[in-house]
């Protein structure tokens, strides 16, 4: 940092001596000084992120050689550099033997000799990169484009982060989940009826995998019922009343109550949804089992209705205002033909921009849809954890997201078939939810496209 | 005929008045929810910032501390308050059985010997006096005194017992119980304990993750969006990347946990439970939001800026990082601070990457385990405990008091400094 902040100094000192013998700068002062901090910066960081990587596995190389010839196996070579690397942090707890206590000597050693070596090595790299760069300097040589190259490569390097993190997150989840199908078929997955992740919970790790033990134990149908259940209660809720107050606020309402009205809804957009979670548990959730069990019903106290209800009013402000913009983009002249030909506002409404502005509504919809399937905490905390089979509303159901939680939630053994569905279900959360989004953007790209 | 007309007319006129209505009342039903919602929250929150205290007079025994004649510094730290402790809670009723002791012992939290060795320690001159001394209540009898409890349950099915509230009510009528603002609330961190339990722990784990967010989404994120919106070459490849940043504002948060887990803890082997890695699950997730909100405001910087940057002989770079990027800084920022606000209340990445581990220390960096605001409302939701409820509701206070000023923030920044273009 310092080298870098100094070589700036220097290479626009410089630049500025050359300026004053009269000779003509091809560039403004400041990039020399810039060059020259590039030139500092970047082989010395790379020969460093090199030097990181290939340090352990070398260090461990050297070590480990002592042992090569005693016909250990791989494991155990591995669990003999673990024990050294913990003993010279001097946290071993067990036993310790002369020969471990060689090898952390060595080690400790090794790392010192490593260290050193690193920062000479870097020093001179940095020296003689600067070297080499003030010296192209002090022919005048162009500076401007190479350093605005450079500029444009490192933000070409922070767009791709988007495109990174989408391939992380397919892979995060495909291995996962072919490991998971290797054990359950693909069929039993998608069509069988029972979910029991917790028959699966104990398992002797040291006894080999017998897919039979897990023949129906992950049957997906009552968590896809659940999630697309409590999505549709959701919907029920947000669409009229979102749709209404978006059609509202874009027709009728005055400037005035759209200034405040509007915020104020979007609000509910805004408050986080562990938050709406524990509204739904602690107020809705008994609130209907007193109305249930005033009326002769058995309500359960974690029941899709509050859960999904809730959720409903977290989404009002989703559709509210994406429609309250697509209705607003209808072309004014629609609604002077309209009225020219008699009818009342809500005719207007209901019969000429309702369905001129349906694809983008749409897609609203959609994007509400997608946000009702991927919530979490609502449901975690205000409907069952147990996946039943049922569309009564009046009893709880759970959802793919909140069976993510419950089986991942704690310690997770990578390898076992439980975790592994975990990630089956995320892949299917993300793919269900990718289609969705990818449709809605669509419906509503082509829809602006029409009337722009 | 004149009279149909009126007729159909007049239905047609209802029709309108009812369209109307229903747009009413679905505004009024949305803003009726806001309200219940706040309001439910306030109701049951704003009794946590009060605790309550039981004054309790100790006796400083040297004999019952095991203490010598003239105990140095050291000796009063070392020494064993619990039989003091115990003692003190005894003598307020002497008479009583062994098991109704049990129930005096109960009626204050679970560290009080540590409240009474802090006062010893405080002024080592007590020793052989006596001292009013307050001590926390129990949590369930912070609930009675604040009349969160209902006093007419049957016994068999409250916490409290008969005895420890009738003992509760003598204190009461001799003017020792006493409620005061709940500093340990903010300066706690979590404890199983509900009148020990505070939100230091949390609180400092979601700054931390927030921060860690911050220095890794912001950058990134403008540099993206400078080169997509500047720089980029209008094809294929671009494209794809536009419509993968869209996609990725849209893909459940708990997908971003999966990520996390799958690949910073499985591979990368981060430590489980940390802000950091917390903070890079939630970066991935606000990075979009950050890209979009900065494209935005960079395509509102007027394009005559830039012709005329160029015309002086700027090149393209100095163009955009001289006049444009500056211009559209204050659209980024409010953006920036809108993201974090989303980042801030997310809990279910959070869970999957380990970050509901109980933590009973303060965090002093991202890499001690912690948990965060938002994790700690689910935590203490889930727990059974009755003095947990009015923790939850003002634990939401906090964070919703701090979600509102980032987002105040973000709107004065938006339009204090946002330069009009007509």
């Amino acid at each position: 940092m310092l080298l870098g902040f100094t070589s700036y100094y220097f290479g626009r000192k410089k630049a500025y001596s050359i300026q004053a013998t009269n000779t003509r700068l091809t560039a403004l002062p400041q990039f020399y000084g810039y060059y020259l901090a590039i030139w500092c910066a970047i082989p010395a960081f790379i020969i460093y992120s090199l030097w990181a990587i290939f340090e352990p596995s070398i260090v461990k190389l050297i070590i480990l050689s002592d042992y090569s010839n005693q016909g250990y196996l791989d494991d155990e070579l591995n669990l003999i550099y673990e024990k050294t690397k913990s003993l010279s942090r001097g946290q071993f707890s067990g036993e310790i033997t002369p020969y471990l206590e060689t090898s952390a000597e060595k080690y400790l050693n090794l790392r010192s000799i490593a260290q050193n070596s690193k920062v000479v090595l870097i020093l001179a790299i940095i020296i003689a990169s600067i070297v080499y760069g003030y010296k192209r300097i002090s022919s005048n040589n162009r500076t401007r484009e190479p350093v605005e190259k450079f500029l444009n490569a490192v933000l070409f390097t922070a767009s791709l982060a988007a495109i990174l993190t989408t391939i992380g997150i397919v892979f995060s989840l495909i291995f996962q989940t072919i490991d998971f199908f290797k054990v359950i078929p693909l069929f039993d997955f998608i069509f069988g009826t029972h979910w029991y992740p917790a028959k699966a919970f104990v398992r002797d790790a040291s006894e080999p995998l017998d897919p039979s033990m897990y023949s129906d134990t992950f049957g997906a149908v009552p968590i896809f019922a659940g999630t697309f259940f409590i999505a549709l209660i959701a919907m029920c809720v947000a669409i009229p009343i979102g749709l209404m107050s978006g059609i509202y606020l874009a027709e009728y309402a005055s400037t005035k109550v759209r200034q405040y009205a509007k915020p104020l809804i979007e609000i509910l957009a805004g408050i986080p949804t562990v938050v709406y979670g524990f509204f739904a548990a602690l107020t809705v959730g008994p609130f209907l089992k007193d109305i249930g069990t005033a009326m002769g019903l058995e309500v359960s106290a974690e029941s899709a209705l509050a859960a999904g209800g809730v959720m409903g009013i977290m989404i009002i402000p989703f559709i509210s205002s994406l429609s309250d913009d697509v209705i607003t983009s209808v072309p004014q002249g629609l609604r002077d033909g309209s009225y020219a030909m008699g009818a009342t506002k809500s005719e207007t409404i209901k019969k000429v921009i309702f369905p001129a502005a349906l694809p983008g509504i749409v897609g609203s919809i959609l994007l509400g849809v997608s946000r009702a399937v991927g919530e979490t905490m609502i449901v975690v905390m205000a409907s069952g954890l147990a996946a039943n089979l049922t569309f009564n509303p009046l009893e709880s159901t759970s959802t793919i997201t909140a069976q993510i939680v419950v089986i991942l939630i704690g310690d997770q053994a990578f390898g076992d078939p439980k975790t592994q569905a975990a990630f089956a279900l995320g892949m299917t959360l993300f793919l269900v939810t990718l289609s969705l989004n990818i449709f809605a953007l669509r419906v509503v790209k082509k829809y602006r496209e029409k009337y722009e | 005929m004149n009279k149909n007309k009126e007729k159909l007319l007049n239905s047609r006129y209802r029709a309108e008045k009812r369209f109307q209505f229903y747009g009413k009342s679905a505004i009024f039903l949305a803003l009726l929810f806001l309200t219940i919602f706040i309001f439910k929250i306030f109701s049951t929150g704003y009794t946590a910032f009060q605790k309550t205290w039981l004054i309790v007079p100790v006796t400083f025994d040297a004999e019952t501390l095991y203490l010598d004649e003239n105990p140095s510094k050291e000796d009063l730290e070392d020494a064993d308050y619990f039989d003091l402790a115990l003692q003190t809670m005894f003598d307020l009723d002497k008479s009583a059985s062994e098991k109704q002791q049990n129930d005096l012992k109960r009626m204050v939290s679970y560290f009080f010997e540590r409240e009474i060795k802090r006062e010893l320690l405080n002024d080592p001159s007590l020793i052989g006096k006596t001292k009013d001394v307050y001590l926390t209540a129990s949590d369930d009898l912070d609930q009675v005194f604040k009349g969160n409890y209902p006093r007419d349950l049957p016994e068999d099915q409250r916490r409290v017992t008969d005895y420890q509230l009738k003992i509760f009510d003598q204190l009461v009528e001799q003017g020792r119980v006493e409620s005061k603002f709940n500093l340990s609330f903010f300066i706690y961190p979590d404890s199983r304990e509900a009148e020990l339990a505070g939100i230091a722990s949390s609180f400092m784990g979601s700054i931390f993750s927030i921060l860690v967010c911050l220095v890794i989404a912001f950058p990134v994120a403008v540099l993206a969006a400078i080169y997509l919106e500047e720089f980029a070459p209008k094809n294929r490849f671009t494209d794809f990347i536009e419509v993968n940043i869209n996609n990725l504002a849209a893909v459940p948060s708990i997908v971003f946990g999966l990520l996390g887990l799958g690949i910073l803890l499985a591979v990368f082997q981060l430590p489980r439970s940390t802000p950091l890695v917390g903070g890079i699950t939630l970066s991935l997730m606000t990075l979009p939001t950050i890209i979009i909100a900065c494209r935005a405001s960079l395509k509102a910087v007027p394009p005559s800026i830039r012709e005329a940057a160029l015309a002086m002989g700027a090149s393209k770079m100095q163009t955009t990082m001289h006049h444009t990027v500056p211009l559209s800084m204050p659209g980024t920022l409010s953006g920036t601070i809108i993201g974090l606000a989303q980042a801030l209340g997310e809990t279910a990445p959070l869970i999957l990457i380990g970050m509901v581990a109980f933590v009973n220390t303060i965090p002093g960096s991202p890499l001690d385990p912690a948990a965060s605001l938002p994790v700690q409302i689910y935590i203490w939701a889930e727990s059974a405990e009755r003095g947990f409820v009015e923790k939850v509701s003002a634990c939401i206070m906090v964070l919703l008091g701090f979600l509102i000023i980032m987002n105040l923030f973000a709107q004065i920044i938006r339009h204090k400094f946002e330069k009009k273009w007509s």
